[in-house]
This record gives structure tokens, C-alpha cells and sequence, in this order.
């Protein structure tokens, strides 16, 4: 079922579902945390060798990948912890800062 | 009037006093009286002085609380004698049962209690040796119990025990134990 | 009214029958005395195939409960029993059970805690719960234990009311003792209670929700705290219409006070547990003696029967309320200050006095409930009433 929850601010104490259960599957996803962030990550793909140990660590499931590739952030949920930059064997992901453009201009 | 009847148990910790406590007041219901049982919880260690209670009325029972004023004693163990007072506060028209060797004249002479009690006397260690070749004598005391007192029925009693019995033995089990509760019932003296 | 079956058996054995004849599809339970042989024997009825319940041994009263409220999440129906410490171990689950709003019952022998250690019949555990959000059943008898739960499963998993459930006893004293009790047979019981099916089970996969959400800072927690109130207000309704319907089929009456001698009674005692038949045993005597006493016993703790109270005890010239608990630093016990509460809306003062007895087990001689009376006879006629708190019973300076 979806869950409208669009109005909960408002809400009476009637209205939430009884045990603070949460009766949609899923829902997190509409919840958007990428504003927690500090830093991005950045990923130079000419680098990148696709090993996908980011994909495997990120514990935010903000890699986003497809056919077996990585091809870019969900920067929607990306808090900016930066474990992918960091156990990335060849370098090719680089923390920066919010509001830079471009990597290594610091 | 509600007719009820208030029984103290005296014993060591293993001599079955709690069971024995159990069984007559479910024998009690064989005959619809309403009963209530329960042990006075202490220490749990083999030998040690305990007391159980079992009170068997025709009304309902509604106290909650240790026999202070009983109107039957029974003594498990006749060394108890010397070191509880297992007389205390026993009715003057009750009845204190005694395992024990000694004639019931003596027995009555080191209680101390006043002549309308009577005072019964039963080997139920002995017995239980011959019958049921152990020394657990709360299954004849029973049975000198129903004669000094007919509190509960004699035959009801048995079958209980044999319901009781079957689930864990035999029948030359159930037979030694109905041995022994005939013996004591036959053998008890009242003084 | 369907035949029943009388046993002559512990309050142990027939929360444990009753438990059986309700069909919960989990049981998990950490064995603490002197509960033990409710979960001893449910262990049993497992062992013989008696149930098809799924018994989970677990290593300690606080993964008992955790593992309930898991159990119960997923849709199940679930029952378990401690006691003492063991509720104390609980603690916090307790309240994650009633905030999650799980239907579980949960049978307590109600037993002093440590220290000193002691091991005997007092509320300082249960009363410990109380405002843990759990619906909560006191009984006199093994045959009340027997009949709270089993109503307290239909109360719990009411849709007006989905919170967990007490079935309080007096540890030995009525959890050990042998009784006379009357037992419904499986099917009228099954039919009584009925099958539960969870609105929100975790378990199911075509309507997957989630438990145990996070509500902080600004989050609805207050809200939900609210719903929670609620629920217990409503259980008020829904226990006596469960205790209306047990009744008619058990013939046992049942409401949630229990008055004797009310009518035309001057002065009364206020009593919960086992310790109410004690003091109608008294009561009784007294009566025959042409004193004008009465009992009120307290069946359902929570919710708190405040107006049934204020309706029983109005107009008296004395009431005495009996507490098996502390509640060091307060006026009284817990019941009590409940008490004092109920009756402070009625326009004619009602003199109160509190009474703590048998801690830690200690004997509750007749003549202690006799002195009670007295007491009351003697504010009644115009003496002041006992300044404090009385330690009924307890050995003290002349």
C-alpha cells in the first residue's frame, strides 16, 4: 500500500497507525537524507576498474549501478561518509567538499 | 456450620510430607469437599524441619494462611519431638499422629499436651521398610491418619494412590503401597 | 453453560492448562521460580504433543520477552510467566511490548525482590509494572487465576484495546498450594478466545509493514504515548464485557471489584490477591458478631477501577487499604495512593488508612486482619486514625 504521509506534520495522535508501525514497505527511499552531507563523493571513471567494493560497502545502498557497472551516486540518500572513497584500491573516488565543482580544486 | 478441618504436617525435607500434604486433600474432592494444600516454603534441603498444611472443608475455603490451631498433628519424624514444638496450638479436642516406635503413654508424657488430645502413634518408618522397602513413611501415615481421624475415605484414598502410582510404576509398586497404608491403618494406636 | 471438569491442582498447573487451552503459537520463557512449574508443564504439554506450540528456551527473562514481542510482531499468538527478578529482567521490555501494542499474556507469580534475598509471596514485582502499560488481572484463587487469563487473551487482542496483559497470582501461596478448581473443556475455551489474526503482521509478506520505527525529538512519541492511554481506557469497557460473557459461560461471576458485605457496610478494607479471602473470612465473623464490615477486593489493577471504587466506598466512616508492596517515600503503597485517589471527588471525606503486610511472604495471620477492623471501629467511633503508615504485623517496639 502506499502510505500518504504527506500531511503528518499536521497530524492528530489518532491518526498514526497504532505501535508506530509503518504499514508501506520501503518508504525510506522517499525520505531524502542527501542533505545530511558535508562532502561528495566524486568518481573518475577513467580510473575506475569496476570492482564494485564501493557498491558492496556503501552502507546506504547510494552506489547506483547497472549491467555490473558503476555509473554514478544517489545523491538523494549519499550521506558523505566517504567509505567508498576510502577502500577504493585504485583511487578513482575522491571526497569534495559541498558546493566545489570540480575534483582536487579545493 | 462449615465444616472444616485444619491439618499440620511435621517432617524432614525428603520424607514426602509436601506430597502426602497434596494427596489427602485430593482425596478430599473424591467426596466433593472443597481442600487446599500447600507447604510452608524454606530452605529445600534434605532434612531439614519443614511443615505443610491441608485444610478439607465442606464450604468453600477462602483464608490464605499458615495452621496455627490445628485440628489434626501429624509427625513424620518422632526426633522432631525434641526440637519443634509440634503441639503448638493444636485443638483440645484434636488429634496428634506420630511416626514413631514408641508406645503412645510416653509419647503423650513428652508433649505435655492436656488429656482431651489424643495422642496416635504408628511405625510408619518400619512399615514402609517392610512394604514398600524404603523409608518414605508418608504413604502408611495416611493410613493411620484415616483411621484415627476418618478425615477422608479409606478406599478413595487407595485409588488416588494407584492413579498416582501408575504413571511412573507398576502394580507390585501400587501393591506395596496399599501394603503399607492396610499395616498402619490396622496397626495405629490411639492413647 | 458447558460442563466443566473439577481438579484439585495448583495455580501453577491451571494457568499452565489454561494457557494450553488458549492455542498460542509461541511460548518462550526463561524458568524462575517459584513460576517454574507453569512453564514446566507447558514445556510438558509440548513434549506429549498436547500443543503444536513452538516453546522457545531462552537464556534469560530479558530474551524471554524480547523473544515474545519478536513473536508477536510477526503475528503470532503468544503467552509466557515469570516472576520477581524475572520481571525485573523485563523491564524494558515490558515497555516496548505495550508501546509496540503487542497483544501478549503474560502469567506473573507475584513474589517479593531482592535484597535481602527472599524468595515468598508479596506485589513488589508486579507493582513494579504498573506503569509499564500492560492491561493487569490480580487473582484471590487458582480458579480466578485460571479464568484472568484466559480472558485476559480476549481483552489483549481486542481491536479497541491491543496491548499486553498480566495475569498476576500469589507466588506460593496460590501458585503452589493445591485447589479446588473448575476447568472448561478445549473447545468451549478455543471458542471463547477464538483465533488471532494480526492487522500488522510482520510475517506477512503480501502486506509488509515495519515495527519498531524510531519516533525522536519532534517525532509523534507523545502522540503515540497518547494512543496508548486510549487503548487502556478502552480496555475498561472491553473487560467487562469479556468478563460479562466468561461469566455466562463459566457461571463464575466476574467484574472488576468484587464487593462483600457492601450494602449497609460502616467501615472496609480495600485488599488485592489472595489476602481478600482472608479478610471476608474475617469479615464474616465480624458480621456474625453484628459489626457492619465489608471487602473490597481488586480484580483488575490496570485499568484502575477508580469509579467502581468511589460507589463502594462512599459514605463509609473508615476505609483500610492492604498493600503487599512498597512504595518507600509515598504516603501508602501502591494501592493506596490509588485508593486516597478514587475517593477524592466524593463530597463526604472518606478517612483512609494504609496498611503494608506480608512482605516477603510473612504470614498473613487472621488476627492481623481482625486488629485492621478494630482499627477501623475505633476511627469510626471518633479516635484519630493510626498516624502514618502501619507495618501490619512487623515486629516492633511496644
Amino acid at each position: 500500500m502506499k502510505w500518504d504521509i504527506s500531511e503528518m506534520g499536521s497530524w492528530t495522535y489518532g491518526q498514526f497507525p497504532p505501535g508506530a508501525i509503518i504499514p508501506e514497505a520501503g518508504n525510506s527511499n522517499d525520505y531524502i537524507t542527501g542533505g545530511w552531507r558535508s562532502e561528495r563523493p566524486w568518481r573518475d571513471d577513467a580510473t575506475c576498474t569496476q570492482c564494485l567494493l564501493c557498491w558492496i560497502v556503501c552502507p546506504d545502498s547510494s552506489i547506483n549501478v547497472a549491467d555490473e557497472k558503476v555509473t554514478s551516486f544517489d545523491l538523494d540518500h549519499c550521506k558523505g561518509c566517504g567509505i567508498c572513497a576510502q577502500v577504493c584500491p585504485v583511487d578513482a573516488i575522491e571526497m569534495v567538499p559541498e558546493g566545489c565543482e570540480l575534483p582536487g580544486v579545493k | 456450620m462449615p465444616q472444616l478441618t485444619e491439618i499440620r504436617w511435621h517432617a524432614r525435607a525428603g520424607q514426602g510430607a509436601v506430597t502426602a500434604a497434596k494427596v489427602v486433600a485430593e482425596t478430599a474432592l473424591a467426596a466433593d469437599q472443597y481442600l487446599q494444600a500447600m507447604p510452608e516454603y524454606g530452605p529445600e534441603r534434605m532434612g531439614a524441619p519443614i511443615k505443610a498444611f491441608t485444610r478439607i472443608s465442606s464450604d468453600p475455603i477462602e483464608i490464605h494462611c499458615n495452621i496455627e490451631n490445628p485440628d489434626i498433628v501429624i509427625v513424620l519424624d518422632d526426633s522432631l519431638i525434641d526440637i519443634v514444638d509440634v503441639a503448638e496450638g493444636v485443638h483440645d479436642d484434636g488429634v496428634i499422629l506420630i511416626n514413631t516406635c514408641t508406645p503412645p503413654a510416653e509419647v503423650r508424657a513428652k508433649l505435655g499436651v492436656s488429656d482431651s488430645v489424643r495422642v496416635a502413634c504408628v511405625d510408619a518408618s518400619g512399615i514402609a521398610l517392610d512394604t514398600i522397602k524404603r523409608d518414605i513413611p508418608n504413604t502408611p501415615m495416611v493410613g493411620a491418619l484415616i483411621k484415627a481421624t476418618s478425615v477422608v475415605d479409606l478406599e478413595a484414598f487407595k485409588g488416588l494412590l494407584a492413579k498416582n502410582l501408575s504413571k511412573k510404576f507398576g502394580q507390585e509398586m501400587i501393591d506395596a503401597n496399599w501394603a503399607s497404608v492396610d499395616r498402619a491403618f490396622e496397626e495405629v494406636t490411639v492413647a | 453453560m458447558p460442563e466443566q471438569k473439577t481438579l484439585a491442582t495448583t495455580g501453577n498447573l491451571v494457568v499452565a492448562e489454561a494457557m494450553r487451552q488458549c492455542k498460542p503459537d509461541v511460548v518462550a520463557a526463561y524458568p524462575i521460580t517459584p513460576q517454574t512449574t507453569i512453564v514446566e508443564e507447558f514445556a510438558g504439554f509440548v513434549a506429549k504433543g498436547k500443543t503444536d506450540c513452538e516453546y522457545v528456551t531462552v537464556e534469560s527473562e530479558h530474551s524471554a520477552m524480547s523473544t515474545c514481542i519478536g513473536a508477536s510482531a510477526a503475528g503470532a499468538r503468544v503467552m509466557t510467566a515469570t516472576s520477581s527478578q524475572g520481571l525485573a529482567l523485563m523491564w524494558e521490555e515490558l515497555h516496548i511490548a505495550s508501546g509496540m501494542r503487542l497483544p501478549i499474556v503474560m502469567a506473573n507469580a507475584n513474589r517479593a525482590l531482592s535484597a535481602p534475598i527472599n524468595i515468598h509471596c508479596d506485589h513488589g514485582d508486579i507493582m513494579g509494572a504498573r506503569d509499564a502499560g500492560w492491561v493487569t488481572y490480580f487473582a484471590e484463587t487458582a480458579q480466578e487465576a485460571y479464568d484472568n487469563t484466559i480472558m485476559a487473551l480476549r481483552v489483549a487482542e481486542h481491536p479497541d484495546v491491543l496491548l499486553p496483559a498480566i495475569s498476576a497470582l500469589d507466588g506460593f501461596i496460590t501458585t503452589h498450594s493445591i485447589d479446588r478448581v473448575c476447568v472448561m473443556d478445549d473447545a468451549t475455551v478455543a471458542d471463547f478466545v477464538g483465533d488471532y489474526e494480526s492487522a500488522s503482521a510482520l510475517l506477512d509478506t503480501d502486506d509488509p509493514v515495519l515495527h519498531g520505527s524510531f519516533s525522536g525529538l519532534g517525532g509523534p512519541f507523545f502522540e503515540f504515548k497518547r494512543q496508548q492511554r486510549e487503548a487502556m481506557e478502552g480496555a475498561r469497557a472491553v473487560i467487562k464485557e469479556v468478563g460479562a460473557e466468561y461469566s455466562e459461560l463459566s457461571g463464575r461471576p466476574f467484574d472488576v471489584i468484587e464487593t462483600w458485605g457492601m450494602e449497609d457496610a460502616e467501615t472496609a478494607v480495600v485488599v488485592i490477591g489472595s489476602t481478600a479471602g482472608n479478610a471476608r473470612h474475617v469479615a464474616r465473623e465480624l458480621r456474625a458478631n453484628g459489626r457492619k464490615v465489608g471487602v473490597v477486593k481488586v480484580r483488575v489493577w490496570r485499568p484502575f477501577p477508580y469509579a467502581e471504587l468511589a460507589a463502594a466506598l462512599k459514605g463509609l466512616k473508615a476505609v483500610a487499604v492492604l498493600d503487599r508492596a512498597e512504595s518507600f517515600g509515598a504516603e501508602g503503597g501502591p494501592l493506596f495512593t490509588e485508593v486516597r485517589g478514587a475517593l477524592y471527588d466524593l463530597e463526604t471525606r472518606v478517612p483512609v488508612v494504609g496498611y503494608i503486610y506480608g512482605l516477603g511472604g510473612a504470614d498473613v495471620r487472621l488476627e492481623l486482619i481482625e486488629r485492621v477492623y478494630d482499627d477501623l471501629s475505633d476511627i469510626a467511633a471518633g479516635s484519630a486514625a493510626p498516624a502514618g503508615l502501619v507495618y501490619l504485623g512487623a515486629r516492633e517496639e511496644a
